[in-house]
């Protein structure tokens, strides 16, 4: 019983992970219809910014975050204003092109510069300290500050969509891109304060990522199906369903996991599909069109 | 000191790819004035709403607004100079609430007479409806959001696009009653309609556009009902 109650306590702080591996591609897609291939590239690419940043500093991961969040919302803001930006238009397909090709640039680039060695963001003590929640059932504090920094994120997308004018902004570009433009809206600054908005969550999803398992160049793609299927099951345009995606998929990987080590992503791609088949809009969609 | 017009639109060509819509248009309007454009469908009333408001660039001509060449600046800059555009069909944002419609319309802080209060006293329903989304209002209650949107821009010269269509008579009558309170406050208007009577009651100067060119113009009074006719059917 205790058994159980561990892998799906696991599954569900992992979950916040993949929350935030969504929520930046969620925020993209809603405000722009972008589909992001190079997500998950981008979340690599923000540990190995960290992995320079806390050797080059000597200082600790979560850290290393107050700078490697500004730099990584710079970086967004960069590459929606010099290429993503002209690829948007009526044709869904021209982004989707770029952002693969960007993703194999990242890619090779990261080979090229860090080759192909596993890497692993050293966070010290913290990775190993636990608490005992309940008999037999034990809590990694890493795992939960990551859960915690999630729902954080998470809430504090909810807040900027809802409450103030740049989410209103970002709202009303996604109604209708050119009547945005007749309220005095430069869109293409809009599309790029949303980018640089989703790389600054990305910059903390690809720490935490960095801290908890090995990294190398080329484990962005899985990056990216994780954050597809969280936002998915989740549904489209929900913050809070795309956190609900993400602990559903941590718990079926981690309940397929303990029935077999084989099964782990397996048993997220069959809950996902089942989720798909089921009810194609997702949990808690929020967008009907 | 200003002894140029608020608006003057010279010679303009605009194209959808490779289909010209306006051949030539020239239009003025002066500070204060109500100007009412009118003609058939696709006789590109639209089109020329479009070009001035920035949404589209003529290929050919210029657009004078207050001393500046506009016709190549975007929407968004447009508006920043005091042009703003009540669109065809409306087009609220259907997922702000009615009020955000009006604060995203005001959010570029041009000073003037116009805030949340006074479009809310100039349209009372819109207050008592300010949380609502804005498809929950009614078709005229939509088209009172989108004027009061573009009036919290403080626009120094309005463009209406057909603000009478898919109404019923006694909400275009209501909403053509308030215009003079709006043009009291020093704005300049341009309305597009398809509907002649109303355009000819709330303009002191007409233009009739038939296939993309200027058919006929004048002053609203003195346009005879067969010169109208004649310029809006091309008969």
């Amino acid at each position: 019983m205790t058994e159980w109650a561990n892998v799906i306590l696991q599954g569900v702080l992992i979950g916040g992970l993949y929350a935030m591996f969504a929520a930046g591609l969620s925020l993209i897609f809603g405000v722009m219809r972008l589909v992001n291939i190079a997500h998950g590239d981008l979340i690599v690419l923000a540990a190995y910014v960290a992995l320079i940043v806390t050797q080059a500093l000597g200082i600790d991961p979560l850290t290393s975050l107050l700078l490697v969040v500004p730099m990584m919302a710079v970086i967004g803001y960069a590459l929606q204003r010099g290429l993503l930006n002209f690829t948007l238009g009526e044709d869904l397909l021209p982004p989707l092109l770029v952002t693969f090709g960007l993703s194999i640039i990242i890619q090779n680039g990261l080979l090229e510069l860090f080759t192909a060695d596993s890497r692993k963001l050293q966070a010290g003590a913290i990775e190993i300290e636990t608490f005992q929640l309940m008999q037999g059932v034990w809590v990694g504090v890493l795992p939960l500050i990551q859960f915690i920094v999630a729902i954080a994120v998470i809430a504090a997308l909810q807040l900027l969509f809802y409450r103030t004018p740049l989410g209103r902004a970002f709202r009303a570009t996604s109604d209708d891109q050119s009547v945005a433009q007749l309220m005095g809206l430069d869109t293409r600054h809009i599309f790029a304060m949303a980018m640089a908005l989703s790389l600054a969550v990305v910059a903390i999803a690809g720490v935490f990522l960095a801290v908890r398992a090995n990294f190398d160049p080329a484990i962005g793609p899985a990056r990216l199906i994780f954050g597809f299927e969280a936002v998915i099951i989740g549904g489209l345009g929900s913050m809070w369903g795309t956190l609900a995606g993400g602990v559903i998929l941590g718990v079926s990987q981690a309940i397929g996991a303990q029935i077999n080590p084989g099964w782990q992503l397996l048993a997220g791609h069959i809950v996902f599909l089942v989720i798909l088949a089921l009810r194609p809009q997702g949990l808690f969609p929020k967008v009907s069109g | 000191m200003h002894d140029h017009p608020l608006l003057e639109v010279n010679a303009i060509d605009t194209y959808y790819g490779d289909f010209q819509a306006l051949f030539g248009v020239s239009l003025r309007v002066e500070a204060g004035q109500v100007v009412a454009v009118i003609g058939a469908n696709g006789a590109g009333k639209s089109t020329l709403l479009k070009t001035i408001a920035g949404l589209m660039q003529p290929r050919g001509g210029d657009i004078w607004f207050d001393g500046e060449l506009i016709e190549n600046a975007p929407a968004f800059a447009v508006v920043k100079r005091g042009i703003a555009l009540v669109p065809e069909g409306r087009r609220l944002f259907p997922s702000l609430t009615v009020e955000e419609n009006l604060k995203i319309g005001g959010q570029l802080g041009r000073p003037g007479p116009w805030t949340l209060e006074r479009v809310y006293e100039l349209f009372p329903v819109l207050a008592e409806r300010r949380n609502l989304p804005a498809p929950a209002l009614s078709g005229g209650q939509q088209q009172m959001a989108a004027l009061a949107r573009a009036l919290m821009a403080n626009p120094r010269l309005l463009l209406c696009d057909e603000i009478s269509l898919g109404l019923a008579p006694i909400i275009v009558r209501d909403i053509y009653a308030r215009l003079p309170q709006i043009v009291a406050e020093g704005l300049s208007l341009i309305v597009v309609e398809q509907d002649i009577v109303q355009a000819l009651s709330a303009a002191s100067h007409v233009y009739c556009l038939q296939e993309g060119r200027i058919a006929l113009q004048g002053p609203a009074g003195e346009l005879t009902r067969e010169s109208i006719s004649a310029a809006y059917f091309g008969v």
